[in-house]
């Protein structure tokens, strides 16, 4: 156990390194977020003085007034809708995948991972002007679809790979119990995939919510602007004093329903979900 | 309450293999019909096809004189069992057993009560409210064979239910599966690659080769009278000894000695010429033990070297070798990796065939050393070493 005690430290040091190298930054942004303005620049870690100010200015003027309500709400209704949207097609399309042989399944595949590989900046000009056109320019749907375009093919990916981990046997074995396809899918196969479901989910969600490139350009008011965008026209409270604070407050304040989304989902990803149905 | 007649049954998949081959079954109402054969040989995908979870590319699949080849497996009221279970991980043992009836819309105190007594039969009942996971091999084998005793299904179909059981437990669950069937009374299709279980628990066994089937019939059918090579080598354990004998003189001789063949009932003899001849292990015996009036009456005596003998206390199994050249029969080759490398046979010198001979306890048979043993001649099989197929009805027929 000698050598098992040495590892197990260098490992205890290894994470904390990265705990720290990923954390600290958060840590900064939380404590600059609480920090009255005239102290931003002080350069401490631990504020001299808490004040909730930036995160009052935040709300402040209420549903007309404030710069942060609409964004908000905009990002949550964008990326649950995409996330619901993209995880039904998702399922189908995987599920079949996993299961049927039919002609130009390898290429459904490759395409898919050709557009996921593809450059989102590449797509925004056309679909500034396309999207204009339609007059679909500034809405929901508007960031929905190319959202969809991208998140797709990532759930479809993880989807796969769930879905031929499920063994066939219970699908027929649910067959021969009398179950329509349907009800095999529903009622066998859905629930054992549900890890996969809410991995997906989660990534699908994740990618909505941290859009910056699609949100700044496809946007132009608070009917659908999302909160990434919308710290981008933060100002301070005079033309003189910079936004700093109110930015931190409200990047802490949009980190948190991402962890909320994270812990209630990462409850239902316990692997080994399977074990117990096939031998071997 | 249902026959199962399958009329000229062909599976051939999309690569355009041919897993099964115009097969011919007809299996009675109530009768417990095993499949057995090597593997590949096409059993299980036969048993799918009665399922509706293969399609049936040619002939007609009846149960209870309905024409099933189109129906999805729901609708044919059959239940499975699994060779790897296949039990929903996510759904308790009760739940696992009342799945199919809660499909079918049964109100959930008669689940409760069909599950509760089918649990009670497959002593689960302690084990209701605990998820697969969580239960041994034995148990899981259990719970899904309740699975499809709840149900009260037409015909139960099981595909190799208890290889995946460890030697004890297999021979617990043999009994059980046997005990099962004459309670449940239903018809039942079991595919095995063993012929232990293929011998002890069918009504009728049928053994297929390369998706041909080989011979049908009780067990004591396939036994004594094996239809050809393939069957003989097939059933019983230790498998049959094979031999080259030529006819000449209106006699077969054996590398052991000369056999009259007015001895074995029913045969028909060439005039001369090779065939293949076939003695099974317990038809040897120490030539001391044999009583000298049946020594007499039929039998040959002869002597052997000994290379191994094993003692299992029940019997006594002697190997010795005689000078034949190999026997050659594509038959025989599929048996080779599947049984006669149980007995050794594989990796025999060249122009020596391995004979197994199964001796009383008492014998004083000694390894290294000559013995002599008297077979009982009776009993010879003999083949047509081209076709394989057997010559003259047999023994005892």
């Amino acid at each position: 156990m000698k050598v098992g005690a040495k590892e197990y430290s260098l490992w205890t040091i290894a994470i904390t390194l990265v705990l720290l190298f990923a954390l600290i930054p958060v840590l900064w942004l939380l404590s600059l977020s609480l920090k009255p303005p005239s102290e931003i620049a002080d350069g401490r870690i631990i504020p001299a003085n808490f004040s909730l100010d930036n995160y009052k200015s935040l709300f402040e003027g209420g549903w007309s007034g404030s710069p942060f309500l609409h964004p908000l709400i905009n990002s949550i209704a964008i990326a649950l809708i995409t996330t619901v949207i993209a995880i039904v097609l998702a399922a189908f399309t995987a599920y079949a995948i996993a299961r049927l042989e039919f002609p130009g399944k390898r290429v459904i595949l490759a395409g898919a991972l050709a557009i996921a590989m593809f450059p989102p900046i590449s797509t925004v000009g056309p679909l500034f002007d396309m999207w204009r056109a339609l007059g679909i320019y500034d809405t929901y749907l508007g960031l929905i679809i190319p959202y969809l375009t991208f998140s797709l093919p990532l759930a479809v990916y993880v989807l796969v790979a769930f879905f031929r981990e499920i063994p066939w046997d219970l699908e027929q074995a649910a067959q021969v119990d009398g179950a329509t396809p349907w009800q095999a899918f529903r009622k066998v196969i859905l629930p054992l995939a549900a890890p996969g479901i809410f991995t997906a989910a989660i990534l699908v969600f994740i990618f909505c919510w941290n859009d910056f490139v699609y949100a700044i350009s496809l946007t132009s008011s608070d009917s659908s602007r999302t909160v990434p965008a919308a710290l981008a026209f933060f100002t301070g409270e005079s033309t003189f004093t910079e936004p700093t604070g109110s930015i931190a407050a409200a990047a802490i304040v949009v980190t948190i329903p991402i962890i909320v989304f994270v812990l209630v989902f990462q409850r239902r990803i316990v692997s080994g979900l399977t074990a117990g149905a096939v031998k071997g | 309450m249902a026959e199962i007649v399958l009329d000229g049954v062909t599976k051939v998949f999309d690569d355009g293999y041919e897993a099964v081959k115009d097969l011919n079954l007809d299996i009675a109402d109530g009768e417990f019909v095993i499949l057995v054969g090597p593997s590949g040989c096409g059993k299980s995908t036969a048993l799918r096809m009665i399922a509706g979870l293969e399609d049936i590319s040619s002939g007609e699949l009846r149960i209870g004189d309905e024409v099933m080849n189109d129906r999805s497996p729901k609708d044919r009221d059959i239940a499975m069992v699994f060779q790897n279970y296949a039990l929903y991980p996510h759904m308790t043992v009760r739940e696992n057993m009342g799945f199919a009836l809660s499909l079918a819309g049964v109100d959930k105190a008669e689940i409760d009560q069909k599950v509760e007594a089918a649990a009670e039969k497959l002593d689960l009942v302690k084990h209701l409210d605990r998820k697969p996971a969580n239960l041994s091999g034995g148990q899981r084998q259990r719970v899904a064979m309740g699975r499809a005793i709840v149900r009260d299904p037409k015909v139960f179909l099981m595909d190799e239910p208890l290889s995946n059981l460890d030697a004890k437990l297999r021979v617990q669950m043999r009994t059980e599966v046997a005990r099962l069937q004459s309670d449940l009374e239903t018809t039942m299709v079991y595919v095995t690659h063993d012929q232990t279980e293929a011998m002890t628990l069918g009504d009728r066994v049928a053994v297929m080769r390369a998706g041909v089937l080989q011979q049908v019939g009780s067990p004591a059918e396939l036994y004594e009278t094996p239809k050809n090579l393939f069957v003989a080598g097939f059933i019983g354990s230790p498998a049959m000894n094979f031999m080259v004998a030529e006819i000449a003189d209106g006699k077969i001789r054996l590398p052991i000695g000369e056999v009259d063949p007015s001895q074995i009932d029913g045969l028909e003899l060439p005039q001369k010429g090779k065939v293949v001849a076939g003695i099974r292990p317990e038809n040897f015996e120490d030539a001391e033990i044999v009583p000298d009036e049946t020594k007499a009456e039929r039998g040959l005596t002869f002597e052997a070297d000994m290379d191994l003998v094993e003692s299992l206390g029940s019997d006594l199994y002697a190997y010795f070798h005689v000078e034949s050249e190999g026997v050659q029969s594509d038959q025989l080759a599929d048996l080779v990796g599947e049984r006669l490398a149980e007995t050794g046979a594989a990796g025999m010198r060249e122009g020596h065939e391995q004979i197994v001979a199964r001796l009383e306890p008492t014998s004083k048979v000694k390894r290294r050393e000559k013995a002599e043993l008297w077979a009982d001649t009776a009993k010879l099989h003999l083949f047509d070493p081209d076709s394989g197929e057997r010559i003259g009805r047999g023994p005892t027929s």
